[in-house]
């Protein structure tokens, strides 16, 4: 049972278990309360994923910005707008759509598998000799993070500066459209266009 | 490195979470689930590009993947903004009723 080998495998099987059934109830749950639950059952599964392939500041950051902020503010809209009833999923309303939906579902699976299958000898295996330190191998159990500081804070600080321009402009325009403006019987979208 | 799992199966998982994803937007009808959706999409692209990073010895992958979460912060905060302005006019519109965007 001590076999590493093994652990590896039930860490990884246990984990897409995860992944997958929080995806199939994300999709299949009446509830959006319930799906928004599965999505955090997958989430949790690929944080797993990320520990398994040594990225543990990224899945560190996946549970706390995706499990926690993001299903956080999903469960927050859910709440602050009532839309919480379930809803009669028997009901198909465009004709054909769910039939074409199986269809271009299973085209997807099969040309991203058969790209995965066909590619599987040519990608080639630790070329550099400056790849991911692994704590396994090192011992240095920084390693993942200062390698990931050292990358994001030296080779991509530009796009890192911009990023904090994204998240401003963000928080600015949902603020600009959710708010209530005060002159209340005004349409929000016409007031908000010339403010 | 990954000894026992290879990077196939990791990517094979992404695949079938990626579709898994793709296929619930199409059939879903309610914008919120819609966009659970769209965030399953991006985790299958995230668990690409770590098992890629893995396996190429590349630490560029993963700093694409804090990028991608940013990003995708950024989607669900604007996204879901717009989804409280209309459903707050609307109350339980489905996709189906929102096909044009003037409130």
């Amino acid at each position: 049972m001590s076999d590493p080998t093994f652990l590896e495998y039930v860490v990884f099987f246990s984990a897409a278990v995860m992944i997958l059934g929080g995806a199939i109830g994300v999709i299949t749950m009446k509830s959006p309360v319930h799906a928004a639950l599965g999505l955090v059952l997958t989430l949790f599964g690929v944080a797993v994923q990320f520990v398994a392939m040594e990225a543990h500041f990224l899945a560190a950051v996946q549970v706390i910005v995706y499990a926690g902020a993001i299903v956080v503010l999903f469960l927050f809209v859910i709440m602050l707008l009532g839309v919480d009833e379930t809803m009669d999923l028997s009901i198909e309303p465009i004709a054909l759509q769910r039939p074409l939906a199986a269809v271009m579902g299973l085209g997807l699976i099969g040309l991203l598998g058969a790209a995965i299958v066909r590619a599987r000898d040519m990608v080639v295996l630790n070329p550099g000799v400056d790849g991911i330190d692994v704590a396994r191998e090192t011992g240095d159990h920084d390693a993942n993070l200062r390698q990931l500081a050292e990358n994001l804070y030296g080779d991509h600080v530009f796009a890192f500066q911009l990023t904090s321009v994204l998240l401003i402009v963000a928080v600015a325009g949902t603020v600009l459209l959710t708010r209530k403006w005060p002159r209340g019987a005004g349409n929000p979208d016409t007031e908000s266009s010339d403010a | 490195m990954i000894a026992a799992i290879g990077t196939s199966s990791y990517l094979l998982l992404a695949a079938t979470l990626f579709t898994i994803g793709a296929f619930g937007l199409v059939i879903r009808r309610n914008p919120i689930i819609m966009f659970m959706c769209v965030e399953l999409m991006l985790n299958a692209a995230n668990l690409t590009f770590v098992a890629l990073a893995t396996q190429l010895g590349d630490i560029n992958g993963q700093t694409s993947v804090f990028f991608v979460m940013v990003v995708a912060a950024a989607e669900v905060v604007v996204g879901l903004g717009i989804l409280v302005s209309i459903l707050r006019q609307r109350p339980g519109a489905t996709a189906d009723d929102l096909a044009e965007l003037k409130g």
